[in-house]
């Protein structure tokens, strides 16, 4: 499990380029950071109120005033900076995010997102995911193609929507997918399956690139 | 010049059963555990409170809740506080889901004079439900109207005698929006310094919002 994380946070990683401002979801986005090709230096948004989010501070180095939006101890970097919560979404409303770089319970076909709810067990709010998906130029989904073989990638989302065809591009230990106008596109396929085992996992049909590339570790 | 620097007891007393209380924070960071200690001690049922989440066990908002004292909870992220899905299912706690960015414009339009805010957040979702949508050129908006509360209370990590206040680090998220929003403002800050001593370039929170001013808030301890 810890290989397919890293897997996909290293191709995430590779979408990225030089001067971007990003957002990451917390749990596996977050490891996008780790990942970034050299020469890549972003800025990294963090909704409860700074950019400039640096990596975990040391045992003993943690500084309560300095929290994350999972409420984790965390750095800022050098050229960061705080504001309120009303800066912190303009800058994500304000399309002055590059990416947003999520998790999620269901996509479709349209690119509509679930990943806020699951109705009579899970109903922690939407939190900053529904201006974040909004509002980002890109949004770049990172997950595990399935939930215990039980298809994600969807034609239509069961779950209430998140947000309404705002996805861009999905990446899973499968393989990495474009949301186009024309439906869901397989652009490259890890070399540990066949594109008839991505589609018996993926519920909405896909369409293969015809320059489809294989997904490298 | 009316005196507002008080006590914790002083400062919540005005406050009544059925308040509709704003309190800064995030996750319990940026929140006036003073006030909120007084609050609980004070004792107050049927509160609203507006908030970005629930706070943390023992921290934050999660002690109002704790104390059986909040009667509706406005809030973006409730998944850090167990409490509040179990007081939501026995039927004791009303629970409003807002986006977080909503959230923000709300408050600060109701400390601004505005009569609701445009969002393109959350059109084509639950959140749209019984909401007006708007087109503006070409584009949806939900109008998401204003917020405003009886009380707010705020942590400063400085303010003046007058109530200019600066913030440190992530403890400034809603502090200043609400402290716009709210007839009457309460500041639990960590340092009181005499009026004139914050630079006016670096106050965030003018002075003229603030109703009284507590001393004593400590950093968190891990």
């Amino acid at each position: 499990m810890a290989d397919i994380k890293e897997r996909i946070a290293k191709r995430v990683a590779k979408e990225i380029k030089d001067g971007y401002v990003l957002n990451l979801g917390i749990g596996l986005p977050t490891l996008v950071a780790n990942y970034l090709p050299e020469g890549v230096d972003v800025t990294v948004h963090s909704e409860n109120g700074f950019l400039g989010l640096g990596p975990a501070p040391d045992a003993g180095e943690e500084d309560t005033y300095l929290v994350n939006a999972g409420g984790q101890y965390v750095t800022i970097l050098p050229g960061g900076m705080f504001f309120d919560s009303a800066t912190s979404f303009g800058i994500i409303r304000g399309k002055h995010v590059d990416a947003s770089i999520l998790g999620a319970l269901e996509v479709d076909e349209k690119g509509n997102l679930a990943n806020w709810i699951v109705p009579g067990k899970m109903v922690p709010g939407m939190g900053g995911a529904m201006d974040l998906v909004v509002g980002a130029k890109r949004v770049i989904i990172a997950m595990t193609h399935t939930a215990k073989g039980s298809p994600k990638i969807l034609k239509k989302c069961t779950l209430p929507l998140t947000a309404v065809g705002v996805v861009n591009e999905i990446v899973t230990e499968m393989g990495v997918i474009e949301v186009t106008s024309e439906g869901l596109v397989l652009t490259e396929l890890h070399p540990d399956y066949t594109i008839e085992q991505v589609q018996a996992a993926t519920e909405a049909e896909l369409i293969i690139s015809p320059n489809l590339k294989a997904m490298e570790d | 010049m009316k005196q507002k620097i008080t006590t914790a007891s002083q400062a919540v007393d005005a406050i009544q059963d059925g308040a509709v209380i704003m309190i800064g924070g995030f996750l319990g960071t940026g929140t006036p555990e003073n006030l909120i200690d007084a609050l609980v001690k004070k004792g107050v049922k049927n509160l609203t409170i507006i908030g970005n989440d629930g706070g943390l066990p023992g921290r934050g908002i999660c002690k109002l809740l704790e104390a059986n004292m909040v009667k509706k909870l406005i809030a973006s992220h409730v998944g850090m506080t167990k409490i509040v899905a179990e007081q939501k299912n026995a039927g004791t706690l009303e629970l409003e889901l807002v986006p977080q960015g909503s959230l923000a414009e709300k408050i600060r339009a109701g400390g601004f004079g505005l009569g609701g805010i445009l969002t393109p957040t959350g059109v084509g979702t639950m959140v749209a439900d019984g909401k007006e949508t708007l087109t503006v050129n070409g584009v949806d908006y939900l109008l998401e109207l204003p917020l405003k509360a009886d009380f707010a209370l705020i942590r400063a990590f400085k303010c003046d005698e007058f109530g200019n206040s600066i913030y440190t680090k992530t403890t400034r998220n809603f502090n200043p929006l609400m402290a716009s929003a709210a007839e009457h403002v309460i500041i639990g800050t960590e340092e009181i310094v005499k009026t004139g001593d914050i630079d006016p370039d670096d106050v965030v929170t003018p002075g003229i919002f603030v109703d009284y001013i507590v001393g004593g808030e400590k950093p968190w301890q891990i």
